[in-house]
């Protein structure tokens, strides 16, 4: 047997299940690997909380009570509240904040048998694309530790890369599942929006944001989905009323017949989305995508091959407004943000600053040493856009390009069951490369912004390496609640090419 | 268009934030940078385009869905003590600020 900490989620539930190991034997081997908190990945760690809920586990599969996952490993980002460990979301304002619930996500892991290890570090407030904006300290990428792991979800995508942890949960509002996980060589979707209830999820912009799993494959996190998502409609006024399914139940379709008419799949290609035919974008992107290193659309297109000859079969489809998802996330996401962020007052939670005069000044001083640059920025750009006179120019003009971008995906689907396309046009970068130029962080996102702006379920898959033996990602997105075909497809792939997803990083072998 | 340091100040007043002059000086500079990228979304024709504020709303085709309102009735119980934890400062179940009424 391989040692514990390189087993995922389906091997480890079969071994804990079967009594080969207990649940208790499993946390302890991976709470040793945490030791030192490699790549800078955890936020916080209870060793205590982490062997008591093994410990239940434990009694739970010896009395034949056990849930799906006992006994397996979690960790979770720091975006969701957690009674057990401490919830920063990343931020200085909230130090030595404590949770008096759990978020319905961790709730829900926690009933379906797994153990947590931790809380995961982050981009402040999910607001970034390399975690450097976290302020407890950038994590490094497993594969190159000089590079950024992507981001928000940086620590999620780092510790399942470096086994420190077999999943995760992440949380993604313009990519921050799917970039990290590309970077980082892992396997990550994002539901359709109100699968996964928002509960206890910290919000940075409410009408994107939503949770999803993060493991090595695409059967583990099929299996980590089911478990997640479900009506909570009490407690989340945008959780869809949609019952929970068994998204592992067609995973083993044949492409050939894994379309929405029963026949061969239809993989919709964008138009645009790769170098050759990239001529159609704005000028003001040109300069970012002539950077985009041709390595990635080579390994996207083998990919796309691959799924070819499983059986689907290629579609030309037109997503005209892509470009467009830039501009249109930003002024959305920093709008609801500055609303969002504005309960961080120093008064009911968190972090007040110790010198003020009177209310006001006290506001104004603990937000202005509570938040880091980043979350300032996008404070300040969503009250200018919202503010009289600008309104319409830009947040309402913004909100009908949304709908086009959504109509666009709409008549794409007409044609094909699945789009397949690029994560992000280029590998992990440089620590600081980026740091100090957030636009040229903006436009990195741009393919993953779009599918994020219509709430559409999408992943991101392992495709080997690019530029620098750094790995690159190829993103699924499926047509609302089509998760499990999205999987489904993802799964073929992985079944041809295992070596992408159990390739490890150089620095553990 | 550009943003002057004077909408600046205004913004970072309407945010509650205080801004060091230096970080004042960022500020404007980075947040015009993004303003050169979001200009071209004025020149789009959205005539006829309903604003879409949500993704359920795209979800149920052309009939934008209502947001759900639940029952007006306590769910929760009352727990002020783990709810004012993590509060700066507290006394008697109430959460203390600056004197606000002379």
């Amino acid at each position: 047997m391989r040692d514990l900490h390189h087993l995922g989620v389906a091997e480890l539930a079969a071994l804990l299940k079967n009594k080969e190991v207990s649940a208790v034997e499993v946390a302890t081997r991976f709470l040793a690997q945490l030791g030192g908190n490699p790549h800078n990945a955890f936020l916080d760690i209870n060793s205590d909380v982490t062997l008591e809920q093994a410990r239940a586990s434990d009694a739970k599969l010896a009395d034949g009570t056990a849930g799906p996952l006992e006994g397996v490993p979690i960790a979770h980002k720091d975006v969701f509240a957690t009674k057990d460990f401490a919830t920063t979301a990343g931020s200085k304002i909230l130090t030595g904040y404590r949770s008096p619930f759990d978020a319905t996500v961790v709730r829900k892991l926690r009933e379906a048998g797994m153990v947590s290890l931790g809380k995961l570090n982050c981009d402040e407030f999910a607001m970034g694309s390399s975690n450097e904006n976290s302020a407890f300290g950038a994590v490094s990428n497993p594969w190159q530790t000089s590079h950024v792991p992507g981001g928000s979800s940086g620590g999620s995508a780092a510790a399942v890369a470096a086994r420190l942890t077999p999943a995760a949960t992440g949380t993604d509002t313009g990519g921050s599942i799917r970039q990290p996980a590309a970077f980082c060589g892992i396997t990550g979707i994002k539901p359709t929006y109100g699968r996964a209830s928002r509960y206890g999820m910290v919000a940075y912009a409410s009408s994107l944001d939503q949770a999803g799993p993060m493991a090595r494959s695409v059967e583990d996190c099929a299996l980590l989905l089911s478990a997640m998502c479900g009506p909570d409609v009490d407690r989340d006024s945008t959780s869809l009323d949609v019952a929970a399914e068994d998204f592992s139940r067609d995973l083993s379709r044949p492409l050939a017949r894994a379309g929405k008419d029963g026949g061969a799949l239809k993989i919709g290609v964008p138009r645009g989305w790769l170098t050759e035919i990239r001529d159609d974008i704005p000028i003001q992107l040109s300069r970012q995508l002539q950077r985009a290193n041709p390595l990635v659309d080579v390994k996207i297109m083998s990919a796309i091959q691959t799924l070819l000859s499983q059986g689907a079969v290629p579609i030309d489809i037109d997503l005209p407004n892509t470009a467009l998802a830039i501009p249109v996330y930003y002024i959305v996401a920093c709008a609801e943000a500055s609303s969002n962020l504005s309960r961080f007052d120093g008064v009911k939670f968190g972090h007040r600053a110790a010198q003020y005069g009177d209310l006001l000044d006290m506001y104004q001083k603990t937000r202005s040493e509570g938040f880091g640059a980043e979350v300032k920025r996008r404070i300040m750009t969503g009250a200018y856009v919202l503010s009289h006179g600008y309104y319409d120019a830009y947040y309402l003009q913004a909100q009908k390009i949304r709908r086009m971008i959504a109509d666009d995906f709409q008549r794409a689907f007409a044609q094909c069951d699945v789009i397949a396309g690029p994560v992000a046009p280029t590998t992990a970068w440089k620590l600081g490369e980026k740091a100090d130029d957030p636009v040229a962080n903006y436009l990195a996102d741009i393919f993953t912004l779009p599918a994020s702006l219509a709430g559409l379920p999408c992943m991101s898959v392992p495709v080997g390496l690019g530029e620098g033996n750094m790995p690159v990602g190829m993103q699924l997105i499926g047509n609302y609640l089509d998760e499990a075909r999205l999987l489904n497809v993802a799964h073929q792939f992985q079944s041809a090419h295992s070596e992408f997803h159990n390739a490890q990083p150089g620095s553990l072998a | 268009m550009s943003l002057t340091p004077a909408d600046i100040s205004r913004i970072a007043k309407l945010a509650r934030l205080e801004l060091a002059p230096a970080e004042h000086e960022q500020m404007l500079e980075k947040i015009n940078a993004f303003f050169s990228i979001v200009e071209q979304i004025k020149g789009v024709n959205t005539d006829g385009e309903q604003p879409m504020a949500h993704p359920v709303d795209a979800m149920q085709g052309s009939a934008p869905m209502a947001l759900r309102l639940r029952p007006d009735l306590a769910s929760e119980p009352n727990d002020r003590e783990a709810n004012q934890r993590s509060a700066p400062a507290v006394e008697r179940g109430l959460f203390l600020v600056p004197k606000v009424i002379e």
